[in-house]
């Protein structure tokens, strides 16, 4: 630990408001140089928009900023990157249709002739490419990058423009295992050519993995900020919520599953272009289980869930819900399934869950806006929609409790709570849930995972898709692999170990 | 990057539109200067050309229910995730149906009879012409824009078509069919008036206005108020939230689109049955274009486009009494006019919106913006 190693960024007193919010409250925040700070909190505690002043895209209402020593303005991020700090945002800043080589030049071209600019950026770049061993196709077009390849193409570029602080905001969040191992393998490498890294993250894991002190916002503050010897997951877990989280496999977690509530075989869907990507796929729910698909995103899973929801037809197979058999020819619709009592959690929040225009109590009805208690003829029953939607809010907690909020002013954990609120509410025989605490605060997690526990408890046959491997093991009593499409392994709980779903998800066992 | 923007609900329906008005009135006013003419008498002109008497009134009045007809036809599409600047051929389609119905019926029917026919002949024209856009939006993609553009020209070429080789007298010169019966007259609003004895000037106001706030309810009663409504908006939101919930985005395409149709084409009573009493050629001119501008100008909310088609209907007629009054002031500066407000209130709003949160925030006991 280089614990006499100068400070390349101190933020002193920090206070910024937005209208009646304090997102900021007397934050300090010292970062040594050529270490990993990691910058970790719940969603809405202050990360992005401390980093957002650092980065000169908000002003501080109060409070000092120094850059190795000397005490600084920054008015906008030309003001950051001519100071040496480089942003990644989570949401990538590139142009898809340039090459990866005129993403890097845009804006700093080094000469006005095209051609020697790119003579002279190449050579640089190659050079940078390297040193870092950040290796990107220079003269691939962006939109045929994957994204693992942006995010290396992102810091070379903030590298590129002479950054020596790095702020890297959520950056595994888009990152399949693998490449997550990759970047923190540069980011070592980074670090020891004296690169300073500001890690905005909220998974702990990685913090400890990868960093060298670490500060912990909570509501606007700093509650902690320690070297990562000192810390703990739990201990961190902790000063994120400001209590005793429990995140891991409960004790004793052991079920009895009931009769087969749902039951597919043999699906095969290929999409538009004959792609295969569902094959030979059998599995079987049963009632009081939940049973876990792991697997590496991108290998059939999103696709599993929109087959046994209805909103896909495969190409074969066959498919029994409570008793009711489906073939290709007559595949289940999403209103059918509701009918029968299949309930379904979708992946994706912002496209299929909720409709982001709607008030709260709109959304809070979406599917199931047909239920007797919510119409009389034509009309909608406004009024019960409404206390449906207050009750659903007092139940899961969804803050704040305003049933006329659009969709999209509630955070991401809230958000997620409403749907489950309303798939929950009607008590499904056979429940559907993907990626269920993507983007969610620890705090909520771990309601979400109770209340999921106790639907497998009350005899519901749960399906859960989650590319967390932890999120699979605290949960699942039973656990499918899937890889490219086929299921690669079934393992019962008791025979899981991390290692052995990481090799079946990879594909390597076989 | 910029702060979020958010306004408060009343800033943004009352204040916001208020404020670009202003803007666009401000500007118009220099334009007029330049010209040389005085903005204050001009304006006092336009107002009282508009409000000044119950004539005028009654004009714009006039003016403003065929907009209001037009704007709820986009506003409707607008909700379902369509853009439909058809409005203009659909009206024109519900027009003809209207004027048909009229013609064929009208020498046999009493007025109760036939007004609802002509009525319902007029959405009906007015919802198929719109439904052949719809339907090759949604099961062929074809874009409705482009498709409701060509379908404008078709209409109205087939209305001149008609007009010249098969509705008109022989011998007639002018491009109009043959008078109606008078049954087919919708009654004007200085008669239905003298009916409860109140005493209202001669004007083209007719009864299409009660129609068209019928029509205001109806359509916010359809949208927010009944499952069909919330499916289409639903549709029109997020087209893949929707067909998570189930809605077959296809079905709620055709919908909108008849829906929007069935508006337009009861234009045709507003200006067939109730000022011409004949089918005529230029009957729109140009409302159903206008009606995105009102749409636009109203939020897609009917109680924003009554008041829209007001604005609207008070330019027409003010600007035509300005014209007329106020000597070297041509028509062409209404028209000016017209597209300032055209542009700041429909495509500069999110220039001035930035502006109005900044003015609130600077106001104590605001809170302007909420963190998203």
């Amino acid at each position: 630990m280089k614990e006499a190693a100068p400070l390349a960024v101190q933020m002193r007193g920090i206070h910024k408001r937005f209208g009646a919010v304090k997102a900021n409250v007397d934050v300090s925040l010292s970062v040594r140089a050529g270490t990993v700070h990691g910058l970790v909190g719940e969603n809405g505690a202050g990360k992005s928009t401390l980093m957002s002043v650092l980065y000169g895209f908000y002003q501080a209402d109060s409070g000092a900023i120094a850059v190795n020593g000397q005490e600084v303005d920054i008015r906008n991020a030309d003001d950051a990157i001519a100071l040496g700090i480089g942003m990644v945002h989570q949401h990538f800043m590139l142009v898809e249709t340039l090459s990866a080589l005129e993403n890097v030049m845009l804006g700093a071209e080094p000469h006005w002739l095209l051609r020697r600019a790119t003579a002279q950026l190449r050579g640089k770049l190659e050079a940078l490419m390297q040193s870092t061993g950040l290796q990107v196709q220079l003269d691939a077009l962006v939109a045929d990058l994957a994204v693992g390849d942006r995010q290396r193409l992102e810091i070379l570029k903030a590298l590129y423009r002479g950054a020596r602080v790095l702020i890297l905001d959520e950056p595994t969040a888009v990152l399949t295992p693998q490449e997550t191992l990759q970047l923190f393998e540069v980011l070592k490498g980074l670090r020891q050519q004296g690169t300073t890294i500001i890690l905005i993250t909220h998974k702990l894991k990685e913090v400890m993995a990868l960093c060298d002190f670490v500060t912990v916002m909570r509501a606007g503050q700093v509650v902690q900020e320690l070297p990562i010897a000192a810390a703990t997951m739990e201990s961190l877990a902790e000063a994120m919520v400001g209590r005793k989280v429990q995140m891991g496999r409960l004790d004793g977690d052991v079920h009895q599953a009931g009769e087969v509530l749902l039951s597919a075989q043999e699906l095969e869907l290929r999409d538009a272009l004959q792609v295969l990507r569902l094959s030979n796929v059998s599995l079987e729910l049963r009632a009081g289980e939940i049973v876990g698909i792991a697997g590496v995103s991108g290998n059939g899973q999103s696709e599993l869930l929109d087959v046994l929801s209805g909103l896909l037809a495969p190409s074969k197979g066959e498919l029994t819900i409570c008793g009711q058999v489906f073939t290709p020819a007559h595949w289940l619709d999403p209103q059918t399934a509701r009918k029968l009592g299949l309930a379904h959690v979708p992946e994706d929040r912002h496209a299929r869950a909720l409709v982001m225009d709607f008030c709260a109590w709109e959304s809070a009805v979406l599917g199931y806006e047909s239920l007797p208690s919510f119409s009389r003829g034509p009309w909608m029953r406004i009024d019960a929609m409404h206390q449906a939607t207050v009750d659903m809010m007092e139940r899961f907690d969804v803050r704040p409790r305003d049933t006329a909020l659009l969709s999209s002013k509630f955070s991401g954990g809230n958000q997620q709570k409403l749907v489950l609120a309303r798939e929950l509410g009607q008590t499904p025989k056979v429940l559907l849930v993907g990626q269920p605490t993507r983007g969610v605060d620890i705090g909520a997690i771990e309601f979400i995972y109770s209340q999921l526990r106790a639907m497998r408890d009350a005899g519901c046959a749960v399906l859960l898709v989650s590319s967390e491997l932890d999120e699979i093991l605290a949960l699942s009593d039973r656990v499918i692999v899937m890889n490219q499409g086929r299921i690669a392994g079934e393992l019962d709980i008791a025979d899981c170990t991390e290692a052995g779903l990481g090799l079946l998800m990879t594909g390597a066992s076989q | 990057m910029s702060v979020p923007l958010a306004l408060p609900r009343w800033a943004d329906l009352v204040l916001l539109p208020a404020v670009c008005l202003a803007v666009a009135l401000a500007v118009a006013a220099g334009v007029v200067a330049l010209v040389g003419q005085s903005p204050p008498e001009v304006m006092v002109a336009l107002v009282h050309g508009a409000f000044g008497t119950l004539r005028g009134l009654s004009y714009t009045l006039y003016y403003a229910t065929t907009f209001i007809f037009t704007g709820l036809a986009v506003a409707v599409a607008f909700h379902g995730g369509l853009f439909n600047i058809g409005g203009e051929g659909q009206a024109v389609m519900g027009g003809l149906g209207t004027g048909l119905a009229a013609l064929y019926l009208s020498a046999s029917l009493p007025a109760w009879a036939m007004l609802p026919i002509m009525l319902i002949a007029g959405m009906l024209f007015g919802m198929l012409w719109a439904s052949v856009p719809a339907y090759l939006q949604a099961y062929r993609g074809s874009h409705v824009v482009i498709t409701t553009i060509m379908f404008n020209f078709i209409a109205s070429s087939i209305l001149v078509y008609l007009l010249v080789n098969h509705l008109r007298p022989k011998g007639n010169m002018a491009l109009e069919s043959a008078l109606f019966a008078p049954s087919a007259k919708l009654p004007g609003m200085q008669q239905a008036l003298a009916w409860l004895g109140v005493e209202w000037p001669a004007s083209p106001l007719n009864l299409s206005l009660v129609l068209a706030l019928m029509a205001c309810v109806a359509v916010y009663l359809f949208l927010w108020r009944s499952r069909a409504g919330y499916r289409l908006r639903a549709v029109g939101s997020s087209a893949s939230a929707a067909q998570y919930a189930g809605i077959n985005a296809k079905h709620q395409t055709l919908i909108a689109m008849a829906v929007s149709g069935a508006l337009a084409g009861m234009v045709g009573m507003n200006e067939i049955a109730g000022v011409s009493g004949k089918l005529i050629l230029e009957f729109v001119g140009g409302a159903g274009f206008t009606g995105i501008a009102v749409a636009l100008m109203g939020r897609n909310h009917p109680v924003g486009i009554l008041f829209a088609s007001l604005l609207f209907g008070a330019l027409f007629q003010g600007g035509a009494e300005v014209a007329f009054d106020v000597p070297g002031f041509s028509r062409d500066m209404v028209v000016m006019l017209q597209g300032l407000i055209v542009l700041f209130s429909g495509a500069m709003t999110y220039v001035i919106a930035p502006l109005v949160a900044g003015g609130l925030r600077l106001l104590p006991g605001v809170s302007g913006a909420r963190r998203g």
